[in-house]
C-alpha cells in the first residue's frame, strides 16, 4: 500500500480519524453507563501490559506504517541526495514572491525542488488543489549564513497525479499579506500544473 | 423564592462565613469565568468571519488588521486570563487541603490573581486600540516589525503578557513554599523526602524493590499523588514563564529601541533557533503543564469520587517522573515543517520521544478508569460527568496530535485547522475544562461552605451544550483541516462555508453552554455574594480542615 498523493491520505485518515472517534465516544458511553449498574460485569479483561503494548505498537507502528506508505517522508530525509529533474530557487519579501516563474508545467512523475527564501518575515509555502485541499507545505524562514547568503528553504516533491495547483503563504506573516478587505495579496492562481498522468494517477 | 430575590441573595451562600483561602480561590474562579466568555466571543467572531460574505458581523471585522489583533488575544485570554486563573487558584486550593497545611500566603495568591487579571487586560488593549496582532506563536521577528505594528501597542502587549509571568512565578512560588513547609504531617519530614516524593522516585524506588523482591522504600509516600503531580507539573510550568519573559524582554528591547529611533538589525536574532527556543518553552505548557496536571486531577477526582486508593498508585508516581524527561523533549514536533531543522531532531524529539505522549496519558487514562470501574456502582453525579467527558476530550485529542506528529502527515496537516481544532480546541475546551468542571462540582461545597446550586437541570443543559458543542465545534473544524482551511489565514469568500457554518452552530452551543453555566452560578451565590467575594475576609484562615473522604461519601 502506498499513497501516491496527498489527497488519497487524507482520505484515508479522515476515515481512520472518524472510526477511532465513534470507538473512544462510545467507549467511555458504555462504560459511564456500566458505572451506575450495580450488576455490570466486565465484558472483556484488558491486562494492563497488553494495553502498555497496544499504545507502544500504536505510537510506533503509526511511523512504520507513514513511512512506508508515504513516499515524501524518506525522499525529504535524504532530498541531499538526490538530483531532481527541475529546480526552482525564489525569494519573499514585504509579503511579495520575488523570481517566481509565472506557471510552472511538470511532466507527470517528474520530481521538482522548490527553494523559497526569506529576506525579511517568517512565511510558507504551500501548493494547494482547486478545491483547497493541500498538496505540500513547508515554512519559510529568513536568515542568511556568515557570507549574506539567504539560507535555503528546500522541498523536493514527485507529482504523479494531473491537476493545476495554487500558490501562496501558509504561515502568518502579519496583516500586510492581505489587503483591507481580506484578499490574500500573496495567492499566485495556477503556480503549478501537472500534465501527462493517467486519470488514477502515474504515468500515461 | 422569586427568582429576583435569588438573583440578588442567591440560594444559601453567605460570603461572610468564608475564610481567606476560600475567598481567593472564588476571586480567580470568577475572573476566570468572565475571561472564559470573552474568549468564547472571540472565538465566535473568527467562526462568523470565516463563513464569509453572508456573516451577519459588521465589515470591520473581516479587516486583517481587526481579525488577526483578535486571533493573537484569542489565546492569551483563554490559556492564560482563564485556564491558568483556574488551574491555580484550584491548586492552590488542594495543596493545603490535601496537606493539612496553610497555603504560604493569602497575599500572594491575591496577587497572583490581580497580576493575570490586569496582564490579560493590558494584553487585550493592546489588540484592540493598537491591533498589535502578532499571534502568540511570536515568530521572530514579526513581533518586532514595526512596519506593520504601532510599537507602543507592542510595548504594552509585552509588559501584560510579562504581568501575567511575574504571576505565574508568584503561584509557583506559594505552591513550593506551602509544599515545603515543615509544619503539620510534614513536621518531621526532611527537604529531601519532600523532593524525592514530588518527583515520583518514591514511586519508581518501590517498583524497582517490588520488582528485586524486597520491602517497598516507602510505604507513605510524604506527598500525596495528586500533590505529586502539581508539583512536577510546576517545575513546567516555572520553566514556561522564564522562557517567554526572555522571549518578552528579547521583543521589549527591539521595541523600545525602535521607539527611541535606533535602527536595529532583527537579522541578528536566528530565527529558527529563536522558534526552537520558543517552542521548548510554549510546549511546556502543553505538553507538560497540561498533560501533568491534568493527570493528577484525575487522580484526585478519581480517589475524591470513589474513596478508594487509586490503581497501581506507584506507577502512576513513576510516570509523573517520566514525563518530566518527555515533556523536554518533545518541542521539535512543532518543527518538521522546518526544512532547516536537523532531521534526527524531527525524528527524535519530533516523531519518537513526542509518541511517549500516548504512553503517559494512556497510562493516566487507564488508571483512572480502573479506579472508577473497581469501585461501582457510583451515583451519576455532575463530578462523574464532567470527569468522564474529560477523558473522551483527552481520548480524542491526543491521538489527534499523535498523528500529526510524523514527517509524512505533518507535510499535509501542519498549520491547518486539523491541529488547532482537532487537537488544540478539543483538548482545552472538552478535555482540560471538563475535568476542570469535575473539580469544580467536586470542591464547590468546600470552598462555598455547602451553597446549594441554584439548578441541577441548568447543571445538566450546560453539560450536554459544553460537550456536544465542544467536540462538534472540533471536528468539523478538524474536518476543514483535512480539506486545507489554514490555522491562521483570513477567508473571506466562504471557502470552507459548510464545515464552518457547522462549526459556528456548535461553537454557539458552548457560548450558551457557558451563559446558562453563568446564571446557575449566579443564582446561587447572588449579586450580593458575588460582591462579598471581593471583599476583605473576617477569617483570616488559610486552610480548610475538611477530610477528603467526607466527600467519597456523597457519592456511594
Amino acid at each position: 500500500m502506498t499513497f501516491t498523493n496527498s489527497a488519497e491520505l487524507l482520505s484515508f485518515h479522515w476515515v481512520a480519524y472518524t472510526i477511532y472517534a465513534a470507538m473512544i465516544i462510545s467507549v467511555i458511553a458504555w462504560f459511564g453507563y456500566n458505572l451506575t449498574r450495580k450488576d455490570a460485569k466486565s465484558v472483556f479483561r484488558l491486562p494492563f501490559y497488553t494495553y502498555m503494548a497496544f499504545l507502544v505498537a500504536g505510537g510506533v507502528g503509526h511511523h512504520i506504517f507513514t513511512y512506508n506508505t508515504i513516499p515524501w517522508v524518506s525522499q525529504d530525509i535524504t532530498r541531499h541526495d538526490i538530483t531532481p529533474d527541475a529546480s526552482y530557487q525564489f525569494e519573499i519579501k514585504d509579503h511579495k514572491w520575488i523570481g517566481l516563474p509565472k506557471k510552472i508545467t511538470v511532466q507527470c512523475g517528474q520530481t521538482i525542488e522548490f527553494d523559497a527564501r526569506s529576506r525579511d518575515l517568517v512565511y510558507g509555502f504551500g501548493l494547494f488543489r482547486q478545491d483547497g485541499s493541500l498538496v505540500l507545505q513547508m515554512q519559510v524562514n529568513p536568515g542568511t549564513d556568515v557570507n549574506g547568503i539567504l539560507d535555503p528553504n528546500d522541498i523536493l516533491w514527485t507529482f504523479n497525479h494531473n491537476g493545476v495547483f495554487d500558490l501562496t503563504s501558509t504561515e502568518y506573516s502579519g496583516p500586510a499579506q492581505y489587503t483591507e478587505d481580506g484578499e490574500d495579496l500573496m495567492l499566485v492562481k495556477n503556480f503549478v500544473e501537472v500534465v501527462g498522468c493517467k486519470d488514477g494517477g502515474g504515468k500515461l | 423564592m422569586s427568582m429576583m430575590k435569588n438573583l440578588i441573595d442567591g440560594t444559601n451562600f453567605d460570603h461572610k462565613s468564608l475564610n481567606a483561602l476560600q475567598k481567593v480561590t472564588l476571586r480567580a474562579v470568577v475572573m476566570s469565568f468572565l475571561f472564559f466568555g470573552l474568549v468564547a466571543i472571540e472565538g465566535m467572531i473568527m467562526r462568523l468571519v470565516v463563513t464569509g460574505p453572508a456573516n451577519p458581523l459588521p465589515p470591520m471585522f473581516s479587516h486583517p488588521e481587526h481579525y488577526f489583533s483578535i486571533m493573537t488575544v484569542h489565546p492569551i485570554v483563554g490559556i492564560f486570563g482563564s485556564t491558568y486563573q483556574l488551574v491555580f487558584a484550584a491548586f492552590m486550593f488542594l495543596v493545603p487541603f490535601l496537606t493539612k497545611k496553610p497555603l504560604y500566603s493569602i497575599k500572594l495568591a491575591n496577587f497572583v490573581w490581580l497580576m493575570i487579571t490586569i496582564g490579560t487586560a493590558l494584553a487585550w488593549l493592546a489588540a484592540f486600540f493598537w491591533q498589535y496582532a502578532p499571534l502568540y506563536t511570536l515568530y521572530w521577528p514579526l513581533p518586532a516589525d514595526t512596519t506593520q505594528f504601532h510599537a507602543i501597542g507592542g510595548v504594552v502587549f509585552i509588559v501584560g503578557v510579562a504581568l501575567i509571568m511575574v504571576g505565574t512565578l508568584g503561584f509557583i512560588y506559594n505552591i513550593y513554599a506551602t509544599i515545603f513547609a515543615r509544619v503539620g504531617i510534614h513536621k518531621d519530614k526532611t527537604t529531601k523526602e519532600l523532593l524525592i516524593s514530588g518527583f515520583g522516585i518514591d514511586g519508581m524506588l518501590n517498583l524497582v524493590n517490588k520488582l528485586r523482591g524486597k520491602p517497598p522504600y516507602t510505604k507513605e509516600p510524604a506527598l500525596a499523588l495528586p500533590v505529586v503531580a502539581i508539583f512536577r507539573g510546576t517545575v513546567d510550568t516555572f520553566l514556561d514563564a522564564i522562557v517567554i519573559l526572555a522571549a518578552g524582554i528579547l521583543v521589549l528591547v527591539f521595541l523600545l529601541a525602535d521607539m527611541s529611533g535606533a535602527n536595529w538589525d532583527v537579522a541578528a536574532v536566528d530565527s529558527l533557533l529563536y522558534k526552537n527556543f520558543f517552542w521548548w518553552g510554549l510546549d511546556l505548557v502543553a505538553d507538560g503543564l497540561v498533560l501533568i496536571y491534568v493527570a493528577g486531577s484525575w487522580y484526585l477526582l478519581a480517589t475524591l469520587i470513589t474513596g478508594q486508593k487509586l490503581f497501581m498508585e506507584n506507577v502512576a508516581r513513576a510516570a509523573l517522573m517520566l514525563e518530566l524527561l518527555v515533556s523536554w523533549m518533545v518541542w521539535s514536533h512543532h518543527l518538521l515543517a522546518d526544512q532547516g531543522q536537523p532531521e534526527m531532531m524531527k525524528l527524535i524529539s519530533g516523531e519518537m520521544v513526542t509518541a511517549f505522549e500516548l504512553l503517559t496519558q494512556g497510562l493516566a487514562l487507564f488508571i483512572t478508569l480502573v479506579t472508577l470501574w473497581k469501585a461501582r456502582p457510583l451515583k451519576m453525579t455532575m463530578e462523574l460527568k464532567y470527569l468522564l467527558g474529560g477523558l473522551v476530550g483527552f481520548g480524542l485529542a491526543i491521538p489527534a496530535a499523535i498523528i500529526q506528529a510524523d514527517m509524512g502527515m505533518n507535510r499535509v496537516l501542519h498549520n491547518t485547522q486539523w491541529i488547532i481544532m482537532a487537537h488544540v480546541h478539543i483538548a482545552l475546551i472538552v478535555g482540560l475544562y471538563m475535568t476542570l468542571y469535575s473539580a469544580l462540582y467536586v470542591l464547590w461545597p468546600i470552598v462555598t461552605n455547602n451553597t446549594k446550586m441554584y439548578s441541577s437541570k441548568l447543571s445538566n443543559i450546560h453539560f450536554w451544550l459544553y460537550l456536544i458543542g465542544g467536540i462538534g465545534m472540533g471536528a468539523f473544524g478538524g474536518m476543514a483541516g483535512l480539506d486545507g482551511m489554514l490555522r491562521r489565514h483570513l477567508y473571506v469568500n466562504g471557502e470552507f462555508n459548510t464545515l464552518m457554518i457547522l462549526a459556528a452552530v456548535c461553537g454557539t452551543m458552548v457560548l450558551v453552554a457557558w451563559f446558562v453555566f453563568l446564571f446557575n452560578i449566579v443564582m446561587s451565590v447572588g449579586i450580593k455574594g458575588l460582591i462579598g467575594i471581593f471583599l476583605p475576609a473576617e477569617d483570616p484562615t488559610a486552610s480548610y480542615g475538611i477530610e477528603p473522604e467526607e466527600i467519597a461519601e456523597n457519592h456511594k
